[in-house]
């Protein structure tokens, strides 16, 4: 996912449905990244889960908007957005509470083999190595949503002391579990893949399996917690 | 008819790229899975209901054609999708029939003559096992069909059970389905960023005509052609689902349509998405095609929807063979002649093949 840079003062009503094709509704709660509106478009993905719309095949929530994916032969666009607006006025966000989240851990080495771009981070922030990993691993960063590959987490809040831009040529193969950082995000390539985040270490933990029930070991709406190991267990 | 035991399918020649596909695999895309499956959806689907399978049933997508196979077993099989030739044990098969290939029999598909992608079904359908309830293959994420790859010489694929009323000598005669046309009217419905770009980049788009380069693939048709003007001189959105037939324009201004190995998410904004009735089209559309797009309603672009599912359901399947019929030795034989009048059909007991009838000279 991409882009955090401040645009135009937004003035923009929301929400706003917006027609992602014939098979598509989308979702806008704002348009930018902030924690406040993906906790929201998270919570919402479950209220319209609970709606159980017939026609509704899948959600994919990302920081700032929903899409629902919905089968246009049982239910057309007018009464799709006659159902969504429903749930929306019916949407009551204060029940939201932080303390409700599932934290996942994920032992991470840094640095060496593992993040070979850690000191290139370092001197970009004018830092420490160790301050470096301290600032990483001293939050916990919620999942705003995944994607680009299968379990990839987008989790946000990254300290700006240590915001690096992409690497300006991305590498064509990334180790799988290698812990990234890009602008003001941070996040964990599943598989290996090609990539252009900032690697600065590496979870031995898996954390997508397709032959699991669950494949994903972490969703949108939790929390990941970083914690800094000498060596892979 | 079908002796007992594993029925296989094996890869004598891959082809450039031949992929285990089917109608792709939906539900998992909040998890960052991309849906894959057939891109032209419509032709595998055709190539399924001419063997009697399960709309979703896995087949093979062979892009460019260049695919040999061999048969373990008796097998009913057709070839949908790009207009391509094919033998079976040298003999002229045409698409869109299914015939009945014998045990060790080789299917041999030459290289397209017009489109992209050809399909092909068999009885039964491919039983790779299934992940995230498909076997479509993403390469990109090495999900799918055969250890996630493309096929290599030497694969073996298992079938399933074929339907009991499978036939061959089949045909699916509505061409409205199977389309390899080259210069291609798209419809597409504005949104959901239109709002990011111009009067201008809106007018644009609808306005001209853009070539599909070869820059092109399973993920997307990048296009050349006129600059798509932004509001902004920005493209960038903060990344959000994109689906199949996003018309995505980045910074160069220049549209790419997504297809069914798209990411779930994407950064640039979306200006238009391609109705569905007409994304089976992009899979055959090669490099240099040319595209125009003309933007309808959603309730048009589902009222085509529901309009062409009825049509497809409502399509019946016509029986090639009805020509001469005989008695020989006990076995009941017709022989029937395609429309393409290169190709010739038998059918012995209930089975068709393609057979050779050479050129009936008459003497002075």
């Amino acid at each position: 996912m991409g882009s955090s840079q401040p645009r135009e003062e937004d003035v923009r009503a929301y929400p706003r449905l917006l027609p992602a094709g014939d098979s598509g509704i989308l979702i806008e709660l704002g348009s930018e990244i902030d924690p406040v509106i993906n906790s929201r478009i998270i919570a919402l993905a479950e209220f319209i889960e609970t709606a159980e719309i017939a026609a509704v095949i899948e959600l994919v929530p990302t920081y700032r908007s929903l899409l629902v994916s919905y089968n246009p032969l049982e239910t057309g666009y007018d009464e799709m957005l006659g159902l969504l607006n429903e749930t929306l006025d019916r949407a009551d966000y204060s029940a939201l509470d932080s303390a409700t989240q599932t934290i996942v851990e994920l032992p991470v080495v840094y640095g060496g083999e593992d993040g070979p771009d850690l000191e290139n981070v370092a001197e970009y922030a004018g830092i420490s190595i160790q301050e470096v990993i301290d600032i990483h691993s001293g939050t916990d960063y919620p999942v705003y949503g995944l994607g680009f590959s299968p379990g990839f987490p987008y989790l946000g809040g990254l300290d700006k002391r240590i915001a690096m831009p992409r690497l300006k040529t991305p590498r064509v193969r990334v180790p799988a579990g290698s812990v990234a950082i890009a602008e003001s995000q941070t996040g964990v390539y599943p598989n290996a893949s090609p990539g252009g985040w900032q690697l600065i270490g590496r979870t031995a933990t898996p954390i997508f399996d397709v032959n699991k029930p669950s494949p994903s070991l972490v969703t949108a709406g939790d929390r990941v917690r970083f914690v800094q190991v000498q060596s892979h267990a | 008819m079908l002796e007992s035991g594993n029925n296989t399918i094996r890869i004598i020649q891959p082809g450039p790229l031949t992929l285990v596909q089917d109608q792709g695999r939906t539900g998992f895309q909040k998890l960052g899975v991309s849906v894959s499956g057939a891109i032209d959806f419509d032709a595998l689907n055709i190539g399924n209901r001419l063997v009697g399978n399960d709309p979703n049933a896995a087949g093979l997508e062979a892009l460019l054609g260049g695919l040999e196979i061999e048969f373990s077993k008796q097998t009913v099989f057709a070839i949908t999708g790009a207009d391509i030739d094919a033998d079976l044990d040298g003999v002229p098969v045409s698409t869109n029939i299914s015939y009945t290939a014998h045990a060790g029999s080789h299917l041999v598909l030459g290289m397209v003559n017009e489109g992209l992608r050809a399909y092909v079904a068999v009885a039964g359908g491919l039983n790779n096992s299934s992940v995230l309830g498909s076997r479509a293959t993403h390469i990109a994420s090495k999900i799918g069909g055969v250890d996630g790859r493309q096929l290599a010489e030497g694969d073996v694929l298992s079938l399933g059970d074929p339907a009991p009323d499978g036939l061959s000598g089949m045909v699916f005669a509505d061409d409205e389905f199977s389309s390899t046309v080259q210069n291609l009217t798209i419809r597409i419905i504005l949104g959901p960023q239109d709002d990011e770009f111009s009067k201008t980049g809106i007018d644009t788009l609808l306005g001209s005509t853009y070539s599909v380069t070869d820059q092109s693939n399973r993920q997307g048709l990048r296009l050349d052609g006129p600059e798509i003007e932004s509001k902004t001189g920005r493209y960038d959105i903060v990344s959000d689902p994109v689906v199949n037939g996003s018309v995505q324009v980045p910074g160069d201004g220049k549209p790419i349509i997504l297809l069914a190995d798209r990411q779930t998410t994407g950064g640039y904004a979306k200006i238009a998405t391609v109705a569905s009735v007409d994304l089976p089209k992009l899979g055959q559309a090669s490099p240099g095609a040319t595209i125009s797009f003309t933007a309808i309603s959603v309730t048009e672009a589902q009222q085509l929807l529901i309009d062409r599912n009825e049509r497809f359901a409502a399509a019946e399947l016509g029986n090639v063979v009805n020509q001469i019929a005989m008695r020989i030795e006990g076995e009941e034989i017709s022989v029937g002649v395609t429309g393409n009048t290169a190709v010739h059909l038998a059918k012995i007991n209930d089975a068709v093949y393609p057979v050779s009838i050479d050129e009936y000279t008459p003497a002075e």
